[in-house]
């Protein structure tokens, strides 16, 4: 039962022990009120040739003074001209972040974690399921999957956020389209000018038609939304070694050794941010765990 | 030219009691900072040892939950006393460390790195649950996909003499764990103490160089044979045990067992029994600035999975209770440090019993999870 299935990516790090890197802030887009997307460059060249990360890993994010966040990296795994941090505003360091302008320097160390399955998913159709800031974990699986769009089958993004302008990303849905992904997306509260649909995301499996077979699921977002989304695919029969999910706890050290990402026997950081749900799931219901 | 010193590896020499000061002597010339067991404030600490007048000699300690207490007998061991909260990891994984500072120049971060270096220690009178516990968290800190430079560079120079147990406490369950009385290997020296003489086990070719030159002899099949008795004495005074058969599983296939909450009632989520664990390895940052907002230090400090603040982040506490808070403990120390690392997180030490204010015992509440999951 408590047999490891780990996935463990093996990208290289770019700092040692709590050391940050700088990086420079080069612009910053607000997505939605309290969400901002900040794009940076390392101010060593060295460093900006050589930092590669893949789809769903995070970086630890560094405010001299106030401490670190782990935020996921939201923008193109194939591009690393410019980062994308795409940050809600909510705690210490977060509340820090958004106070800072462009031309300002932050210190970066990463990128850890696991990463959601590319190799997996080719030949197969694919359901990213996300809620909020889960959205931008899984950004940079939608622009690989436009990159290589013959590669993967039918791709449905379901995506929901509590009100219309709390929805990140609007613009691009799109383009996203125009690439032949259905996009199905759900607020929790509609405004006057909503037109489309008002429920949570687990509700959206509802609008189409699945081949369960031959489907893998990726999700991220409130516990609770990963909770039903991943019953809404059980329910499909979609195989638990066939759903993946990114989950989010305390971290200080990204490596697997400060202790404070634990669930069961994983160091999320480490072993995770995405697990295989047949991984999770002795752990998936137990509560506080 | 000195003698050829003819003693090797694995083989056991006898010193004179009265020449123990020859050796912290010599370790002293080499550069180390010698420490050990030393009557401090009323307790027992680890602190520096000059002369073997430092150590607690005549001492014994009595451990129940919850409970300790110092008492002078006026015998002539030194090593007969159990010892107190302080563990040597307090050396190899200090609980605070510096990481790093930082000055702003024209809107620019430089780096200070701390170019202390840790001092090399050697540890006079370390136990085998002691020793397994420096083992165990070697495995968290040097690992193959990552090491953590502070530890490293003490653990790699730190000079161990280990003792073999032989007046174990109130408390202790080593033997359970089979972690002691014994000490088999894995330190430079490994001391049995009788009466009049230390035998010294040669672990290490480091442990030999360091005897070259002191007034050594072999040790005689008496000696080797009374101290042989002192250790089967030992196993039988253990005051506690613990049945370890699949501790994993039974802490894992239970997490939902009722036993959790009962403890809500008693614990006080006081993190002691982590602070004084020789094997819990978790820590925290802390960022310090200066008021001009100029400077900054980054410093590296203990925590514990009893803190409210551990499993905080922005959405809330992943861990609001504290029976959610202890389950986390145990099922770690027993459960999943097992997958983790190949090993239990538990030596048998007895100080989470010892130094819990309210008096929970490990060993009980396991005893107690095993009675409701058989029912």
């Amino acid at each position: 039962m408590i047999e490891q299935t780990l996935k463990h990516s093996t990208t290289s790090h770019t700092s040692g022990l709590l050391e940050p890197v700088w990086a420079e802030i080069v612009s910053i887009t607000p997505e939605a009120e309290g969400i901002s997307t900040f794009w940076i460059r390392f101010t060593d060249p060295a460093v900006a040739a050589t930092y590669s990360f893949q789809p769903g890993q995070f970086n630890m994010v560094y405010i001299p003074g106030y401490g670190e966040a782990a935020i996921s990296i939201s923008s193109s795994s194939e591009d690393s001209a410019l980062i994308g941090h795409t940050i809600r505003f909510v705690g210490n360091v977060t509340r820090a972040i958004s106070r800072l302008k462009v031309g300002d320097v932050i210190g970066i160390r990463g990128p850890f974690g696991s990463a959601w399955p590319i190799r997996e998913m080719e030949g197969h159709d694919v359901i990213i399921a996300c809620g909020g800031v889960g959205l931008p974990p899984l950004r940079p699986v939608i622009y690989y999957i436009m990159n290589h769009r013959e590669k993967f089958g039918k791709v449905y993004l379901l995506y929901g956020a509590r009100t219309p302008s709390d929805l990140i990303f609007p613009k691009e849905y799109a383009s996203w389209e125009e690439a032949n992904i259905q996009v199905h997306v759900t607020v929790d509260r509609a405004d006057e000018d909503w037109q489309g649909q008002v429920g949570v995301v687990p509700m959206l499996f509802y609008r189409f038609r699945m081949d369960a077979p031959n489907s893998l699921v990726l999700t991220c977002g409130p516990e609770i939304m990963i909770r039903f989304v991943v019953y809404e695919g059980l329910a499909r029969r979609v195989q638990p070694e066939n759903i993946y999910v990114s989950l989010e706890r305390n971290m200080k050290c990204g490596q697997g050794s400060c202790g404070h990402c634990q669930l069961g026997p994983y160091f999320i950081c480490k072993d995770g941010p995405v697990f295989r749900f047949d991984a999770l799931q002795p752990y998936f219901n137990v509560e506080e765990f | 030219m000195q003698n050829e010193f003819i003693f090797g590896v694995n083989s056991t020499v006898a010193l004179q009691k009265k020449d123990f000061d020859l050796l912290l002597k010599k370790l002293q010339e080499l550069g180390y900072e010698v420490v050990g067991p030393r009557v401090d404030e009323q307790t027992l600490r680890y602190g520096q040892i000059n002369t073997m007048n430092d150590l607690p000699k005549g001492y014994i300690s009595k451990q129940e939950a919850g409970r300790f207490q110092l008492i002078h007998t006026g015998h002539s061991r030194y090593f007969d006393v159990i010892p107190g909260a302080q563990s040597w990891k307090q050396f190899l994984f200090p609980s605070r460390v510096e990481l790093f500072e930082l000055n702003k120049n024209a809107g620019r971060w430089d780096i200070n790195r701390t170019e202390s270096h840790s001092p090399a220690y050697a540890f006079i009178g370390v136990r085998g649950c002691e020793l397994a516990a420096i083992q165990i968290q070697d495995k968290a800190f040097i690992r193959e996909d990552f090491t953590d430079p502070f530890y490293q560079e003490r653990r790699e120079r730190a000079f161990l003499i280990a003792v073999n147990c032989s007046n174990p406490a109130g408390t202790c369950f080593c033997a359970s764990m089979g972690t002691g009385p014994r000490v088999e290997s894995g330190a430079d020296l490994i001391l049995t103490e009788l009466d009049n003489v230390f035998l010294l086990k040669i672990g290490s070719e480091l442990g030999r160089n360091v005897l070259n030159g002191l007034p050594v002899e072999s040790a005689s099949a008496f000696l080797l044979q009374a101290a042989e008795r002192e250790l089967e004495q030992a196993s039988k005074k253990m005051g506690r045990t613990l049945d370890t058969e699949d501790l994993p599983e039974l802490l894992l296939e239970n997490l939902d067992a009722a036993h959790w909450q009962k403890i809500n009632s008693r614990c006080l989520s006081c993190a002691n029994c982590t602070q004084v664990c020789p094997t819990c390895f978790c820590w925290d940052t802390v960022d310090t600035m200066s008021l001009n907002g100029t400077e900054t230090k980054r410093e590296r400090v203990w925590d514990s999975c009893f803190n409210p603040g551990y499993s905080y982040q922005a959405g809330g506490n992943t861990r609001p209770t504290i029976h959610s808070r202890y389950r986390q403990w145990l099922s770690h120390k027993f459960g999943t440090w097992k997958v983790q690392y190949g090993t239990l997180g538990c030596t048998g030490c007895g100080r989470c019993i010892t130094w819990c204010p309210a008096g929970i015992d490990i060993t009980e509440e396991i005893a107690a999870l095993r009675k409701e999951v058989k029912k």
